[in-house]
């Protein structure tokens, strides 16, 4: 038995999420995996952005921040440049991150500033009412999208990857205990480190693609995951509409804040 | 059978929203629904303590404890 109480703010539970928001699930994995981390709560920074996923923060007993749409990353890069003894970490939506937050994601990735960056990925905007996100797949509909969604979709993983992250993960509610044993590892990491997890969203995102319940819209979820290695040994047809999971990257490259002191260190000093 | 394993299970109603997430993974039907699809105790004797509910619960609501 885990002692969830002692993380979070329990006069606030429960929470403002639907019945069976892979949200929770996120949440629950996301504090086990800082308690491994053995840090003084005061040590630790959560931040987010807005939607359903960004009320994560209101809900952790950790310094806490909820910011504007999209504007979660360039909150805790200040936060971390005037604190580096933090451990900041950033709670984060598909819309949040990829959508009005895109251009702070990828160049907080390229910079490797030190931020774990938790992405609730339900491929919809679920706060305002189910808009399709840049996650959306393809021929599923949203509110937004009510004969089916024509975009191709991203793939974070890839983004995080092309824009210089230096730990990148997938996982996804079906798999609390893996999700989590990835986002611990991502803390473990000295600079820009994204975990992705795909959620359900079954009110704004299911019940208008067939699957009305959360178990319904996890079990589509888990038999659309395929891990990393598996993926390796299949063609690309069959990794169509798949969510491959895992680690794909975790290596050490400078990280921003301490570079950037110790450049100002050098000019202070009259270097060149 | 000497040396089984017993578990306590504590479901919180004020926190329960009756997603039934525990209820649908648990692998031995220790906990069900109750008459408003609430989580609710079964048959105590058949948990096996793998915290199947515990992980999936989105809310807090429901616990596996070891008997000492
Ligand atoms: C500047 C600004 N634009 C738009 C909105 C409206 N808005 C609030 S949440 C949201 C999308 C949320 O989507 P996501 O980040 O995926 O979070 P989810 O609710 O799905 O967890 C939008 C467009 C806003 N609050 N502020
Ligand atoms: S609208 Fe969707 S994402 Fe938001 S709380 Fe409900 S199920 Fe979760
Ligand atoms: S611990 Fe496992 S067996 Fe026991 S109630 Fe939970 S899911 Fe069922
Ligand atoms: S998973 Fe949690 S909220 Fe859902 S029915 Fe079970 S105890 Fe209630
Ligand atoms: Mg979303």
């Amino acid at each position: 038995m885990f002692d969830y109480s002692k993380y979070l703010r329990m006069d606030k539970l429960p929470h403002i999420w639907c019945y069976g928001c892979g949200n929770g699930i996120i949440l629950k994995g996301a504090v086990r995996a800082i308690d491994k981390m053995g840090w003084d709560k005061d040590s630790v920074m959560a931040v987010s952005g807005i939607g359903c996923s960004s009320r994560a923060t209101g809900y952790v007993d950790f310094n806490s921040l909820h910011t504007l749409h999209g504007r979660a990353i360039p909150y805790a890069t200040g936060i971390k440049m005037s604190r580096p003894d933090l451990n900041v970490i950033v709670f984060t939506g598909d819309g949040d991150a990829t959508a009005i937050g895109g251009n702070h994601f990828i160049h907080a990735a390229r910079r490797n500033i030190d931020l774990t960056v938790v992405l609730f990925n339900n491929n919809i905007y679920g706060m305002t009412g189910g808009q399709y996100s840049p996650t959306t797949p393809q021929g599923y509909f949203a509110s937004t999208a009510p004969y089916g969604h024509i975009d191709p979709s991203f793939d974070i993983v890839q983004l995080a990857m092309g824009s210089g992250a230096t730990f990148v993960a997938r996982s996804t509610v079906a798999n609390p205990r893996e999700m989590e044993k990835f986002i611990h590892e991502g803390l473990k990491n000295k600079g820009f480190s994204l975990i992705e997890v795909v959620s359900n969203c079954h009110e704004r995102f299911g019940k208008r693609n067939k699957m009305k319940s959360p178990y319904e819209m996890i079990e589509w979820i888990r038999s659309r995951a395929v891990s990393k290695v598996k993926a390796e040994t299949m063609e690309p047809e069959e990794l169509e509409g798949k969510i491959i999971t895992g680690i794909f990257r975790q290596e050490t490259r400078p990280e921003y804040v301490e570079a950037y002191d110790s450049f100002v260190m050098q000019k202070a000093g009259g270097g060149n | 059978m000497a040396g089984k394993k017993e578990f306590l299970i504590k479901i919180n109603l004020d926190f329960c929203k009756a997603c039934g997430l525990c209820y649908s993974y648990c692998p031995t039907k220790a906990i069900g629904p109750d008459h408003e699809f609430r989580a609710s105790v079964k048959d105590v004797a058949k948990c096996i303590g793998c915290l199947q509910c515990e992980n999936y619960c989105p809310d807090f609501a429901i616990e596996i404890e070891e008997k000492k």
